[in-house]
């Protein structure tokens, strides 16, 4: 079936820049929520602030468009209100390991069955190209007019210390892997974060001598390995990430809505106390 | 046998929420409020409630946030430092108008200050803590009783106006235990959000009713709501830079509260009928007030008391009445003179005295008394 059904035609057009790769990354999500034939209804779609986040608004599900870097508490407390709710973050970058980068480890810690879509364009877009803290070292932004700094995170490897159980990473030029990740990010039972790549060719590229969003996307083909690859020849990944299925807990861990139903049968068999 | 109970007030105030359907709580510990999440934690689950503490003041806010639009009564609790860290929240409350209850027990600020000592400094920042414009609702027992009875008009009022209200406590109103008799359920009215009675085609989540209030539905419901922080039409969606939209949306962030304002206004009075002096008290400082203004009027001083219960919206009319007919008002409050600067848009300043204590002590009686006497004209007996 047409994942049109899940759009908002009223909210439409939508406010993404000629090129952006924003589109890619909302289309690969509402596939997936295709592919596993969620109820429309119990679709949960909690989003920040930045671009990114402004997909919510175009997602015909219950949506909320929180504040910057909060969408991660939403989430929870909708969650644990009601575990019946399937619950997707869409965060940025800037939104989820900046001023939000708090509330990301501790909801990778706590594992509520929340999925968590990071649209990593490795920029402030909204606000016009500042860096944020995945701007690559030397990268140009407008508040690192000679050249960043700071080195990014890795968000694969911050979600995973943190105690996500299932990470993933692909690219908006790998759209299908990317809605397959999506995939078995909603069936994992836990806390599952997909830092899905994609471009910015206006705030990011224009300033990086990547002239253009294919340009970018080339960039994103040429620069990413296969996990299956990048285990057999380490070497490979010189200068280049990794992208597949990064980190799947086969450890049993207790999601937590799970557990509070849980204490709350326990509780109440005692009759109270 | 009896039914009373020696209490505190943060636990009357915890009881109070699960009263009125209360059955969320977040929260980050913080003196002296911490007893309201203790409490919590132990008694939601017995309820089918959820208790979580979160990594701080703003998620605990945001779970709050969260768990009110999945359709369960949320309230979280904290104390000055929190309040300001809740602020960013609380404006998103009031924008996307969830209903939830923030309890602030306030304690000396500002910063860190006394953790443990009570104040009312924070009753400015529950009106204009965070940026932009709204109607509020804040409410300050002065009892333990009150704690339990006025929590459950907070929850009532913040589930009936789809608004954040603030209930603003004190260290000392939230430490201190009383004896208190709780009435049975069957006694306590209780409010609960009314739900859209429309199709989920028809559904417009931000067209309010007649009262200015628009029906809320829980997620999961099948009415796939949009909830933004952005200034919204009635579908909920963002719009760009529409005056008439913009306009008619905080105005009635305003008006929704405003027309029912005699409604919200809860306060209690003694010795108003022939008072040339009053005392306007709330709080904490509302015991010594009562103290003192029991003890003048014993010696035949036309003295009165008007505890305001309600401080936001801000009861004009009733103290511009008071204003009219005494001679003197008299406030005292615990901080630089916050509450003092309201009552005196409404009665001409030459009447009001404001008596301030900002040292984390409470008033005695004698120094409101001492106030009340300088205005009577005369020495102490």
């Amino acid at each position: 079936m047409s994942i049109e059904r899940f759009l908002r035609s009223s909210a439409l057009p939508h406010i993404w820049c000629p090129g952006c790769g924003n589109g890619i990354v909302l289309a690969a999500i509402l596939r997936a929520v295709d592919k596993l034939g969620l109820e429309q209804r119990k679709i949960v779609v909690v989003s920040g602030i930045g671009c990114s986040s402004r997909a919510s608004g175009y997602m015909n599900f219950n949506t909320v468009h929180t504040a910057h870097g909060r969408a991660l508490t939403f989430a929870t407390g909708i969650k644990l209100a009601n575990p019946e709710l399937q619950v997707l973050v869409i965060t940025g970058d800037g939104d989820s390991t900046a001023i939000g980068g708090n509330h990301f480890i501790h909801a990778a810690r706590r594992n509520m069955d929340i999925t968590t879509v990071i649209f990593n364009n490795s920029i402030y877009g909204m606000t016009g190209g500042q860096y944020s803290p995945l701007t690559p070292v030397g990268s140009k932004a407008t508040t690192a007019p000679y050249g960043h700094m700071e080195r990014p995170f890795d968000i694969a490897a911050l979600a995973i210390a943190a105690g996500a159980t299932y990470v993933a990473r692909a690219t908006a030029y790998h759209a299908t892997l990317l809605t397959d990740l999506v995939v078995k990010g909603i069936e994992s039972k836990g806390f599952s974060v997909i830092d899905a790549i994609t471009q910015c060719p206006i705030s990011y590229g224009r300033r990086n001598k990547l002239k253009s969003a294919a340009e970018m996307m080339i960039w994103q083909r040429d620069h990413a390995v296969f996990q299956k690859v990048a285990e057999m020849k380490p070497e490979s990944l010189e200068g280049k990430f990794v992208i597949g299925e990064l980190y799947h807990s086969s450890a049993v861990v207790q999601e937590y809505t799970a557990e509070y139903d849980k204490l709350i049968a326990r509780i109440q068999n005692k009759g109270g106390g | 046998m009896s039914r009373a109970q020696l209490m505190q007030g943060n636990q009357a105030c915890a009881l109070g929420a699960l009263a009125a359907g209360v059955r969320f709580f977040a929260g980050y510990p913080i003196t002296p409020s911490t007893e309201i999440a203790e409490i919590l934690a132990e008694l939601l689950p017995e309820l089918g409630g959820k208790f979580i503490q979160m990594e701080d003041e703003i998620a605990s806010m945001g779970a709050v946030c969260g768990a009110s639009l999945a359709g369960i009564k949320a309230i979280t609790a904290t104390s000055g430092p929190g309040f300001s860290l809740k602020q960013e929240l609380i404006g998103y409350a009031a924008m996307a108008e969830i209903p939830l209850v923030v309890v602030n027990v306030q304690r000396m600020g500002p910063s860190t200050g006394l953790p443990t000592a009570p104040a009312q400094g924070d009753v400015m920042q529950a009106r204009w803590g965070t940026h932009g414009d709204r109607g509020v609702i804040a409410l300050a027992p002065s009892s333990v009783r009150e704690c339990f009875d006025i929590m459950v008009k907070a929850v009532n009022f913040s589930e009936w106006l789809r608004v954040p209200v603030v209930l603003l406590l004190d260290e000392v109103i939230g430490h201190m235990r009383e004896r208190v008799e709780l009435p049975d359920s069957e006694e306590i009215e209780v409010l609960t959000r009314k739900r859209p009675v429309v199709s989920p085609e028809e559904y417009l989540p931000y067209k309010p009713d007649a009262d200015g209030v628009p029906p809320l539905s829980a997620f999961g419901d099948g009415y796939l709501p949009h909830v933004t922080g952005l200034v919204h039409g009635y579908d909920g969606l963002p719009i760009s830079e529409d005056a008439v939209v913009t306009d008619e949306l905080i105005r009635r962030l305003h008006t929704k509260i405003e027309r029912v304002q005699d409604e919200l206004t809860l306060y209690s009075d003694l010795f108003m009928e022939d008072a040339e002096l009053v005392v306007i008290a709330y709080g904490c400082t509302a015991r010594a007030a009562t103290a003192a203004v029991k003890e003048a009027h014993g010696q035949g001083m036309k003295v009165g008391l008007l505890k305001l219960i309600t401080i936001w919206p801000f009861p004009r009319k009733m103290v511009e009445e008071v204003g009219q007919k005494a001679w003197r008002v008299i406030v005292p409050e615990m901080n630089y003179g916050q509450l003092v600067g309201e009552i005196e848009r409404y009665i001409p300043r030459q009447k009001v005295i404001s008596v301030t204590r900002i040292d984390g002590e409470l008033f005695t009686p004698e120094e409101i008394l001492r106030p009340l006497f300088v205005a009577a004209g005369g020495e102490r007996a």
